[in-house]
């Protein structure tokens, strides 16, 4: 028999059985549906990670307490002991031993109702010191950006991030306008330039910016073990991409240096390139969306479970059929490739639909919004063809155990059969 | 030519073996229309089987034109039933779903060979259904289902037909009617085996074979 005649038969004794046919077809279609679509929510939450922190800075390195209990760099991204100083930041600035630092930002960060007239609302409160707009990308829209001076002088000022210039002020003009924090009144002395887009979900432009020292004394105080005010974290932006990787080494040796750590002694911080940064975000959100492609996958599964039970209720209905195609010279193999197409064609033509729903789902999902952000879906290529292929082998391999049932059935047998 | 050598057929139905053929040995001649009769039960569908290669015996010989079919496999003797035999039951067994002129179609998609649709339409024309070439089995008559059945044992060219009770499910008409196409086949040189326990059909054949349990009985 030629594989064409296989195809054309197999095809037939399905369109026979329409809606069985789709029926059968149904947990393929959902189940590569869930695969693409929760992969795309997936990969999307992936490639968002990497834009946002393109978006951070440039050549960034940062800085993060960690003490020695609390391993992996993650879980100091989240905060731990305070370990760093505004000391430390200076230090970093000025080393002879550190020629390829370009700018360093020390910054403190807490949140905290802001409130102006009768308007309050609650957003980041960063403590930082001039570097910070070279740092991570800021420019500023109006007025002027905290100074050397301001830092010097633990000035009552504040620089405003775009939203909340819009949320709180609407259409008056801040600058020279006195917001409080706590209690206390500050300054608007410039706003920042719209950045756009979102950092891990929260808005880059829904900020509130005073100098580093004005946070420690008036707003936050915190102090590291040695009782020196503590810094949360400390972005080292390095003027030549080639020499980040050297660059942290020192960073090491000076910090180690500053804290007066003993050779035995283990860092009481972490020093991670934002590409590390970015390469462990990866990581998890590959995980997560591994996950989730797991999670539909079991669909897929139960959709093979489901050709397995049709073709073999197939198999006995057409058990006469199958005698009479063997008493006219059908062989085994000619008998298996009919049913194992059909399994093919069934799942093949349910992971069409499938790919097709997957779109649909992503993009239905792009369009929704979570928490003012809308959530990003990338449909890879790559996620598809496996789905596709992953439900065409499940198709084939549910197919297999029907098919060999019915090459197997005695032509006598199967001619007398009901 | 047909040969078969003391053979016998033994049905193992769970620890009951059952003894279908017990040492048949039958010649039949090219060009011969041979009847089989006998009560249910005595062994001739079994037979038919084997000598249609559907089957294989137990024990003894069958020689089909000096090949020794024991010694086939499956695979040989699918081919056996493609090219050697035409195959013709009592309930018909068309593909219910499928036009008359697909099922004549049917032998021929399993050999391979060219010009199907023309050849069937050609065996679907010899039996006069030309006219009902596109017609679904359930459309048409018990008699004119019997006859593309006929079409669909011929279409490949075979030197038997083999006929498993070929009127039992027809009226007297269509009986004859069919009857009259066998004829015809074994007037184009095509050797004929029909299953009957009618004696009148058998009586149509040049040479009538009794089976009891298993055995041929006196001519």
């Amino acid at each position: 028999m030629r594989f064409k005649d296989s195809l054309i038969t197999a095809a037939k004794s399905l369109s026979t059985n329409k809606l069985r046919s789709l029926l059968t077809m149904l947990g393929i279609v959902i189940g590569v549906a869930a695969v693409i679509g929760l992969m795309s929510v997936g990969r999307g939450a992936s490639a968002r990670v990497t834009s946002s922190f393109e978006q951070l800075g440039t050549n960034a390195i940062y800085i993060i307490p960690r003490s020695p209990s609390e391993m992996g760099g993650l879980a100091a991204l989240v905060g731990g002991t305070p370990s760093l100083s505004l000391d430390d930041a200076e230090a970093l600035a000025n080393s002879d031993y550190l020629p390829s630092v370009a700018a360093v930002a020390p910054i403190s960060e807490s949140y905290s109702e802001v409130s102006w007239g009768g308007d309050s609302i609650t957003t980041a409160i960063k403590g930082t010191t001039p570097d910070y707009t070279q740092v991570l990308n800021y420019h500023i829209a109006s007025g002027q950006f905290i100074s050397p001076r301001n830092i010097a002088h633990r000035d009552m000022v504040v620089v405003l991030g775009d939203k909340v210039v819009t949320d709180l002020f609407g259409d008056t003009e801040p600058v020279g306008q006195r917001v409080k924090i706590k209690g206390r009144r500050f300054t608007v002395i410039g706003v920042l330039e719209p950045k756009g887009g979102a950092f891990m979900g929260v808005s880059q432009d829904e900020l509130v910016i005073t100098p580093i020292t004005t946070f420690q004394t008036r707003l936050f105080a915190q102090r590291t073990a040695s009782g020196k005010r503590a810094v949360q974290t400390i972005v080292v932006q390095v003027a030549d991409a080639q020499a980040i990787d050297r660059t942290i080494g020192e960073i090491e040796d000076v910090l180690r240096y500053c804290h007066r750590l003993s050779a035995d002694e283990e860092d009481d911080f972490s020093v991670i390139s934002q590409e590390q940064v970015v390469g462990m975000l990866k990581e998890v959100t590959g995980v997560f969306t591994i996950l989730l492609g797991a999670i539909a996958g079991i669909s897929l599964v139960v959709g093979g479970i489901g050709i397995m039970n049709i073709m073999l209720v197939s198999v006995t209905e057409r058990t006469r059929e199958i005698g009479l195609r063997k008493a006219v010279g059908a062989r085994r193999r000619d008998i298996l490739r009919q049913f194992l197409l059909e399994a093919a064609l069934l799942s093949l033509a349910g992971s069409g639909i499938g790919v097709i729903g997957g779109f649909v789902i992503s993009h239905l999902t792009s369009r929704m919004n979570i928490g003012g952000s809308a959530i990003m879906t990338v449909v890879s290529p790559d996620v598809v063809g496996i789905a596709v292929a992953v439900s065409v082998g499940i198709g084939l391999i549910s197919g297999m155990y029907p098919a060999m049932r019915a090459a197997r059935l005695n032509p006598i047998d199967a001619l007398h059969y009901g | 030519m047909i040969k078969l050598e003391n053979v016998t057929k033994v049905y193992q139905m769970g620890e009951i073996a059952v003894n279908a053929l017990n040492g048949i040995t039958l010649s039949v001649a090219k060009g011969e229309m041979l009847a089989i009769i006998g009560a249910s039960g005595s062994g001739k569908s079994t037979l038919l089987n084997i000598l249609g290669c559907l089957d294989k015996p137990t024990s003894g010989s069958y020689l089909f034109e000096g090949i020794d079919v024991g010694r086939l496999n499956d695979n040989q003797l699918a081919e056996m039933r493609n090219r050697k035999f035409g195959f013709v039951f009592q309930q018909f067994n068309l593909l219910p779903r499928a036009t008359a002129l697909y099922n004549v179609e049917l032998p021929l998609v399993y050999s391979n060979v060219y010009h199907r649709r023309e050849r069937a339409v050609e065996a679907l024309e010899w039996v006069g259904l030309a006219g009902r070439a596109n017609h679904k089995p359930t459309e048409l008559s018990g008699g004119e289902q019997q006859r593309v059945a006929i079409a669909r044992a011929l279409v490949n060219n075979p030197s038997f037909i083999l006929a498993d009770e070929p009127t039992g499910n027809l009226d007297s008409k269509s009986t004859n009617d069919i009857m009259a196409v066998f004829q015809r086949l074994n007037r184009e040189g095509r050797t004929v085996v029909i299953i009957t326990h009618e004696a009148d059909i058998a009586s149509q054949a040049q040479r009538t074979i009794r089976l009891c349990d298993g055995r041929i009985a006196d001519r």
